[in-house]
């Protein structure tokens, strides 16, 4: 059974292969460079004030508003990339891997540009926007606006950790759900959701982390009204000018929001494979 | 199942796939198991997957009892399907693993459990349904699969090499699960094991290169086999040559007696035996051929001279001093070589 070897142990630390003798000064120098910058940040913060700066009105709305817009943005892309996902993993068509490499082009594109993007679709004048508009729907500048650049950015990253997850394990466990007489709506829910649980458990998580930091495309698309679609990115940047203790208390809150998302989730990863 | 099925429904299905060099006649009869044998690449999972309704065919047709299967999908087939893996599904317990056809066909869970605890015991595994798949033995793990399949009733079970990921032990525990699996359906089984063939199939269908080779009875396919696999499957060396009044003329040169049945002289004849039986010598009995090939067999050597083979102890082989290139004579004891006609059983 593969399901025993999945769990064999590694290789003793005894017969690890070794390492050149040089190769700990960089990977040390890079886990300072990510490490450093945080900590100095930390450092900063006027612990004297930090209760008050955080739970100011301003920052509090702003904080409210990142986290139902990430939160939105999250089960919106779940519920449109995870099919995404099993077509991309499924399909044999072989235009699949140019429909793959547009679909994740949010990846690599620099989010200011997708901001743009989004305004020549959905903006007022824009393919859709104009036709929304006639129907009396405005989404530019809006909250809606907020979470659909989070979800443009973000589901990406949803969509090739769920499909990764699908790969790993092929359509064998299908196929028999197949020959045992489920259709294929119910082998979905029932054989291939629960597989590749873990995959869209990480999938959630970074497409959370990643839409909750949005910032170019939510400038570009949505703007910064407080209380409208000024989330926690724009109001540091925001802050950063008028009170700089502020965004560094601020800062420390999306430190801790994103630490707690990655320990929750490497919990559940932990119990779900357990 | 709810779904009705004639008591009596045999397969009768002609597959075809082009692009994979399939066309591929077969029919099984209700309560009859055919073994399905063949090199690799000869188009035994092609057809396997044709009739489980994994792969789709563009012609050719499935028709089980009154039922045209052709175009209908994989879970509307009523087919079940073992293969060489298991693939319990590993978020799943033993006994949901069984319990997941009849839950699919519309059960509830408390009928999907009695289901699967029938399903189980049957192939005399009752004591696992609480267990995880992935703290299963091999054995035990088939022989779930093999309840997963039968709890759906199918109206016909494909075993795609069921044992062959398994050791010897776990074989004779999972042949005795397909021998209760096989009974009151038709059954293909597709397998390179000559005992599995001999235990389980009441016929047996050689492919070769996508289409039927030879097909019959397990004892006639075995013992007198018309092909080259047929006979290499149940480990005979096969000649061709000419039938004489007390044996074969072979093609390849020299002649055989034989005193075990024989074919009327003059016509095309095949002979067979088995090489551990062969003799070879410097300049003994038997036709003369050059030695193609030493090879280690199961702690003999293998001696190949063209169409002959010999199985020989390690000592002969020594004290003879063999060689390729090397001439030596081979014989075969009369009784010993079976020479029949290459169409058909003959009447001894």
């Amino acid at each position: 059974m593969p399901d025993h070897t999945d769990r064999t142990p590694r290789a003793s630390p005894s017969v690890r292969t070794p390492v050149p003798w040089w190769l700990p000064v960089p990977a040390v120098l890079g886990g300072l460079f990510v490490v450093v910058p945080v900590l100095a940040m930390v450092g900063r913060v006027d612990w004297g004030s930090f209760g008050a700066l955080v739970t100011s009105p301003a920052s509090l709305t702003a904080l409210g508003l990142s986290l139902g817009t990430a939160a939105a943005a999250t089960g919106i892309a779940f519920v449109l990339g995870y099919p995404l996902a099993v077509l991309f993993a499924r399909s044999t068509s072989r235009w699949i891997g140019a429909a793959r490499a547009l679909v994740l082009l949010p990846l690599v594109l620099p989010p200011v540009v997708g901001g743009l993007a989004l305004l020549a679709a959905f903006g007022r004048l824009g393919v859709v926007g104009a036709w929304l508009d006639d129907h009396g729907l405005r989404i530019a500048f809006t909250t809606a606006a907020v979470v659909i650049a989070q979800t443009f950015v973000a589901m990406p990253f949803l969509v090739s950790s769920i499909e990764g997850a699908l790969r790993v394990g092929g359509d064998r466990f299908e196929r028999v759900a197949a020959t045992l007489g489920a259709s294929p709506t119910r082998t979905f829910l029932t054989v291939t959701t629960p597989r590749v649980l873990p995959g869209i458990l990480a999938g959630l998580v970074l497409c959370f982390a990643r839409a909750l930091g949005e910032f170019g495309a939510t400038l570009t698309f949505a703007g910064s009204l407080q209380g409208v679609t000024r989330t926690l990115p724009l109001e540091i940047y925001l802050q950063r000018e008028i009170d700089p203790d502020t965004a560094v208390a601020l800062a420390l809150v999306l430190v801790v929001v994103a630490l707690v998302v990655i320990g929750a989730s490497a919990l559940r990863t932990r119990t779900a494979l357990a | 199942m709810s779904r009705e099925r004639p008591a009596h429904s045999g397969l009768r299905a002609h597959v075809v796939v082009p692009d994979r060099g399939v066309d591929v006649h077969l029919d099984v009869a209700p309560d009859e198991c055919v073994a399905l044998v063949g090199p690799n690449g000869a188009g035994k999972s092609t057809v396997v997957e044709a009739l489980a309704g994994l792969l789709r065919i563009r012609s050719g047709s499935v028709l089980l009892g009154d039922r045209d299967l052709t175009g209908v999908r994989a879970h509307r087939r009523g087919v079940g399907l073992v293969a060489q893996r298991a693939d319990l599904f590993p978020h799943l317990s033993v006994a949901r693993n069984v319990g997941y056809g009849p839950r699919a066909a519309g059960s509830g869970g408390q009928e999907a459990r009695l289901r699967s605890d029938a399903a189980l015991a049957a192939v005399g595994v009752a004591g696992l349904a609480d267990r995880a798949p992935g703290t299963l033995s091999g054995g035990q793990a088939q022989r779930v699969a093999i309840a997963r399949a039968l709890a759906t009733e199918p109206a016909l079970l494909l075993l795609d090499e069921p044992t062959s990921a398994l050791d010897v032990d776990a074989r004779a525990e999972v042949r005795s699960a397909l021998g209760t699996a096989r009974t009151g359906r038709p059954t293909v089984l597709v397998t390179h094991d000559p005992l599995e063939a001999v235990t389980l199939a009441d016929r047996i269908v050689v492919l070769e290169g996508g289409r039927v080779a030879e097909q019959g009875p397990t004892a006639v396919v075995l013992g007198r086999p018309t092909s080259a696999f047929a006979a290499s499957f149940s480990g005979l060396t096969l000649l061709r040559g000419t039938a004489t009044r007390g044996g074969i003329a072979l093609d390849g040169g020299g002649a055989l007696a034989s005193s075990t049945g024989t074919a009327p002289p003059g016509s095309s004849a095949l002979a067979v035996y088995h090489p551990t039986a062969a003799v070879v010598t410097r300049d003994g009995a038997g036709p003369e051929r050059r030695v193609t090939g030493l090879e280690p067999r199961d702690g003999l050597v293998r001696v190949r001279a063209g169409d002959l083979v010999a199985d020989v102890t390690v000592a002969v082989a020594a004290s003879l001093g063999l060689a390729p290139g090397d001439a030596v004579r081979i014989a075969v004891p009369a009784d010993e070589l079976t020479v029949y006609r290459p169409d058909g059983p003959t009447q001894d």
